[in-house]
């Protein structure tokens, strides 16, 4: 399979690219690790007139500790975030999911603020970082600004991105010690979740229930409220709209969020200090 | 547009449209077809390369992603005396292979899984071949030809053009 036809071009700096994507408008992409993008070209479902490939822009890779939040670079790639030792103490949640994107040729590749900015429903890191809470940075022509990541996500590959910014940065909370877990059901171990839940601090994020990554908010309303794990996972596909598909039906699915929560819930509680 | 790279241990610069895959790059313009395509949407790892001391998958890759880089296939793995590849030899001792399609990408693979961990568990090797796809299932004889080839020593994380391959 073959991508349609485009120009490509290549950017050194974050206000080249926006400057690029302001030039070229809605018919750009911008391409990073391209595992995202790539795929849905080769199917024709995404026809950019132009890519304008961030893979040069040295300093959008990092992962640093920075007061109560650790700053994440949009270039980090997902192998980088996973090894990360900065992430594994102050975040271990995202470097662990980070671990479980894909298999390890799709780690050496995609990154987090190309994950981030596609915004597929069944993608590991959004629903870890849903989970997490904190902000996406996001650059355009009139400069930065911070997007909630519960208002990043709009819905099925859509953003709160316009098409002139992109995403510079993530930011989340440190959790340190604080008992997490992940649950991912996949047929094969390097597939998309048919279904994952993310916890962390009474909060739950749910893959493939909806549009996009969502909050089990029925859930955490009910752990705050003094329920029990196994009541509050009963209710976490309250408000989620799963869809039907060759790989599982709805029903299937929100049967998956109601136990994929308990395990990520009682695991969270086992690691609690 | 010219891109540029080094091709086990060749330079060589092409003039390629933007849209050519690495993976068609390597078989239909450097003329290397031990570089197999599979699924062709970055889930069996048939096309698996190195590239600048990854694995990557070729078919979801751009050959001008790959500008300025260091790429090895297969092809690369061999001495210049025909000596065989550590992994390779491995791979034939142990009969690592039914079909022998997966072949090259699992080869490929299994040194980027040795570089990281110089003597894997057997669920270390699965693990870490879980984007390797084996239709014929003979993943038993892999697993034990990673595991054999790690006894060779650090040669088998490596790729021959004095190129570090990380995990």
């Amino acid at each position: 399979m073959i991508p349609s036809r485009f120009d490509y071009v290549r950017v050194a700096s974050v206000d080249e690219a926006v400057a690029a994507l302001t030039e070229h408008g809605e018919d750009a992409k911008l391409l990073a690790g391209g595992h995202s993008l790539l795929p849905v070209m080769k199917l024709r479902l995404a026809v950019p007139s132009v890519l304008i490939d961030i893979s040069g822009i040295s300093d959008l890779s990092y992962v640093r500790a920075e007061g109560d939040e650790v700053a994440i670079g949009a270039g980090t790639r997902h192998h980088e975030l996973e090894r990360s030792e900065v992430a594994r103490a102050e975040v271990p949640l995202l470097s662990h999911t980070a671990g479980r994107v894909g298999d390890p040729q799709v780690r050496h590749r995609g990154t987090l603020g190309g994950t981030v900015a596609h915004s597929d429903p069944a993608s590991d890191l959004p629903t870890a970082l849903l989970a997490l809470g904190g902000t996406v940075v996001v650059q355009g022509p009139g400069g930065r600004r911070e997007v909630p990541v519960t208002g990043f996500w709009t819905g099925f590959f859509e953003t709160a991105l316009s098409p002139d910014e992109m995403v510079v940065e993530v930011r989340v909370p440190r959790t340190g010690n604080a008992g997490w877990g992940y649950e991912k059901f996949t047929r094969r171990e390097n597939d998309w979740p048919i279904v994952a839940a993310a916890a962390v601090q009474g909060r739950v994020a749910l893959a493939n229930m909806g549009g996009s990554v969502v909050r089990a908010t029925a859930t955490e309303e009910a752990l705050a409220g003094g329920a029990s794990i196994a009541e509050a996972a009963a209710l976490a596909d309250q408000g989620t709209s799963p869809t039907s598909d060759m790989h599982a039906d709805q029903e299937y699915r929100r049967h998956l969020a109601r136990l994929l929560t308990r395990r990520a819930l009682e695991k969270a509680a086992a690691a609690a200090h | 547009m010219q891109v540029s790279m080094t091709v086990n241990g060749r330079q060589r610069t092409d003039d390629v449209e933007p849209r050519l895959l690495l993976a068609h790059h390597l078989r239909d313009v450097c003329g290397l077809k031990a570089t197999n395509i599979g699924c062709d949407s970055t889930s069996c790892g048939a096309c698996t390369v190195v590239v600048d001391g990854l694995t990557v998958k070729s078919c979801t890759v751009l050959a001008v992603q790959a500008d300025g880089a260091q790429v090895t296939t297969l092809e690369g793995l061999t001495g210049p005396d025909g000596e065989m590849h550590p992994v390779q030899r491995a791979f034939r001792e142990e009969h690592g292979l039914q079909c022998g399609f997966c072949t090259p990408g699992m080869v490929m693979a299994a040194i980027g899984v040795l570089a990281d961990n110089p003597d894997p568990s057997d669920r270390e090797v699965r693990e870490g071949l879980e984007g390797n796809l084996c239709r014929c299932t003979g993943y038993h004889n892999i697993v034990r030809a990673v595991q054999a080839a790690a006894k060779s020593g650090p040669a088998a994380g490596q790729v021959p053009q004095a190129q570090e391959v990380e995990a």
